[in-house]
């Protein structure tokens, strides 16, 4: 203590030790060195289960940029309104901007495996329920995955809330049917499903059967009419339909969160346009961490659209379950003979699934719902393609946390876990409404020219703002009750 | 296992937040730094990686100084900071 030298930051963890040579780095290896045997034994068995590891092995990679960059689109709103920090949104911008361009070039390439959401006023209420959740969990749905990772055990409660709650949700009848509108009820009777999915009861079916697919969903470039597929992606998608909002909301953080304390430290009274642009890079180039996280998953994101695509084409298929059923695996497949696939970075309807699977498997019927049923199935998890790339990211995220000595066994108390297990649920619940999380229903909608992502977006950034202030009124009620912070 | 903010000597305090997730700890450093005084240094105490992140901005923004980052070993931070 009492070092009162304004000397330079010193990290004594890197002074001290490499990243090698401790028990950490080897544990990172032996997890490395089990996923590659396992990978290779699966592999032995069938090699089409090649296109199952795709994802496990980006899911590695992205839990490796999401831990490296503590990358959590959660604190991207949180800490802006919380601690007025735009470190993470800046990161997420930075991400955006990025992927738009990697998922243009493969839509270009013809792999592009996104299809536009239907547009609806579920996607920004969806997204403020999730919004509001993710203040009380610690992390979004990624971010709860990689600091599962880190040994975090209430993070790990999230993803079970996640998990549990959106299976719940979808199956929800009794009570819940009197919720229904009456236009829901007769539209999805008319639709004409089998009768097994008893599509007139429960509230999810309904409204999935009766109102979404009745709406529309439709890219940037397709509203813009563009035909040329290259100004569609290039033009449509990427810079009118995710860099120009990108840098409209990059400019709004700078001039709200970074510019007075940028021209503060620089000692700038009368900033000139040079200045300002200087303060706009010191502000994208604040965490480094964060940007080159960015950058990598904006690319990593892409690749793996197009590694997915690329073997859609080689297989002959639209979706894995068609690959599983010629593999002699069809257990857990949807009545259509699919599975949920998406072929990109998407979280929530995998977690739904294990929570679905498990159910299943005590006997509880799960095939009667629109969700498991009819759309994504209930894969054993060891199949459960876009399972895996939630295991990878977080056995990546433990790999680089353990490399890294940031990797610790964190118990919850009784506080921080009923606060994972509520805010887990709602998570679960808004992602089901607003058709994704962070991940699924913004990041990979935007970056593809489809505009909802935006909306739930702004939903997200609501319900963030009311979650931080009951969570400020949450801690100081502590406070003043506990006496913590009495000196 | 609550948050433990404590004055140890003249003009210098500790903060433990350890066991706590986003956003607790940067909640926390941000109300204790409220509490001290300009000069007075902060050693805190965390083991939630992307909480330090935040932190770094929230001093840079606010004017505070990071004197010191070191390890306290199994995954655990001591950072000193002192108010600007």
């Amino acid at each position: 203590m009492g070092k009162q030298s304004e000397a330079a930051v010193i990290d004594s963890t890197a002074v001290t030790d490499s990243w090698l040579g401790h028990k950490g780095a080897l544990y990172a290896m032996i997890i490395l060195g089990l996923v590659s045997i396992v990978s290779m034994l699966t592999l032995s068995l069938d090699l089409r289960f090649i296109y199952m590891l795709v994802y496990l092995w980006f899911g590695l990679v992205y839990g490796v940029f999401l831990q490296y960059g503590r990358f959590c689109m959660a604190s991207a709103v949180r800490d802006l309104f919380a601690v007025k920090v735009p470190r993470m949104a800046v990161g997420v911008m930075i991400a955006t901007a990025l992927f738009s361009l990697t998922a243009a070039a493969v839509t270009v390439g013809g792999f592009s495996t996104f299809y536009p959401h239907p547009w609806g006023w579920h996607v920004i209420i969806g997204g403020a329920i999730f919004g509001f959740g993710i203040i009380f969990t610690g992390g979004c749905a990624s971010g709860s995955l990689y600091k599962s990772g880190e040994g975090n055990v209430g993070s790990m409660l999230v993803v079970l809330a996640i998990s549990v709650s959106q299976a719940a949700f979808v199956m929800a009848g009794g009570l819940m049917n009197r919720l229904v509108p009456s236009s829901w009820t007769a539209s999805a009777a008319a639709k004409g499903m089998p009768e097994e999915l008893t599509v007139t009861n429960g509230w999810f079916d309904q409204f999935m059967a009766g109102y979404i697919w009745d709406l529309k969903g439709i890219t940037m470039a397709q509203w813009l009419g563009f035909e040329n597929p290259v100004i569609g992606a290039f033009v449509g998608n990427a810079l009118l339909g995710a860099i120009l909002p990108t840098i409209a909301i990059l400019l709004v953080l700078y001039l709200f969160f970074f510019r007075k304390a940028y021209l503060r430290r620089a000692k700038i009274a009368h900033p000139t346009s040079g200045d300002e642009l200087r303060g706009l890079w010191a502000m994208l180039t604040s965490s480094k961490n964060t940007a080159l996280a960015g950058l990598g998953l904006g690319i990593f994101a892409g690749l793996q659209m197009w590694a997915t695509g690329a073997l859609r084409e080689h297989y002959q298929i639209f979706n894995f379950g068609e690959l599983l059923e010629k593999m002699g695996y069809t257990n857990g497949l949807s009545i259509q003979g699919t599975v949920f696939d998406p072929g990109y970075w998407y979280i929530t309807t995998q977690e739904a699934q294990w929570a679905g699977w498990a159910l299943d498997q005590v006997g509880v019927n799960t095939m009667d719902t629109v969700f498991f049923g009819l759309e994504n199935g209930i894969p054993n998890p060891l199949l459960n393609a876009p399972g895996l790339m939630s295991i990878g990211i977080i056995l990546g995220a433990a790999v680089i946390a353990l490399m890294r000595r940031e990797f610790k066994w964190k118990l919850p108390n009784l506080e921080t876990a009923v606060l994972a297990i509520v805010g887990g649920c709602l998570m679960g619940i808004g992602a089901r409404i607003g058709m994704g999380c962070n991940v699924g229903a913004f990041f990979a909608a935007v970056t593809n020219g489809d505009m909802t992502g935006w909306a739930f977006l702004l939903g997200m950034t609501a319900g963030a703002f009311v979650g931080v202030k009951l969570f400020n009124w949450w801690i100081e009620w502590k406070l003043a009750r506990e006496g913590d912070f009495a000196l | 296992m609550a948050v433990k903010f404590a004055k140890t000597g003249d003009g210098t305090y500790t903060l433990d937040v350890t066991n706590y997730v986003c956003p607790h700890p940067q909640v926390y450093t941000k109300k204790a730094l409220e509490k001290m005084a300009s000069g007075d240094v902060l050693t805190l105490l965390f083991d939630n990686p992307s909480s330090g992140e935040s932190i770094i901005s929230m001093c840079e923004s606010a004017g505070n100084v990071l004197l010191d980052k070191s390890e306290e070993g199994g995954g655990t931070f001591r950072w000193d900071i002192r108010k600007g």
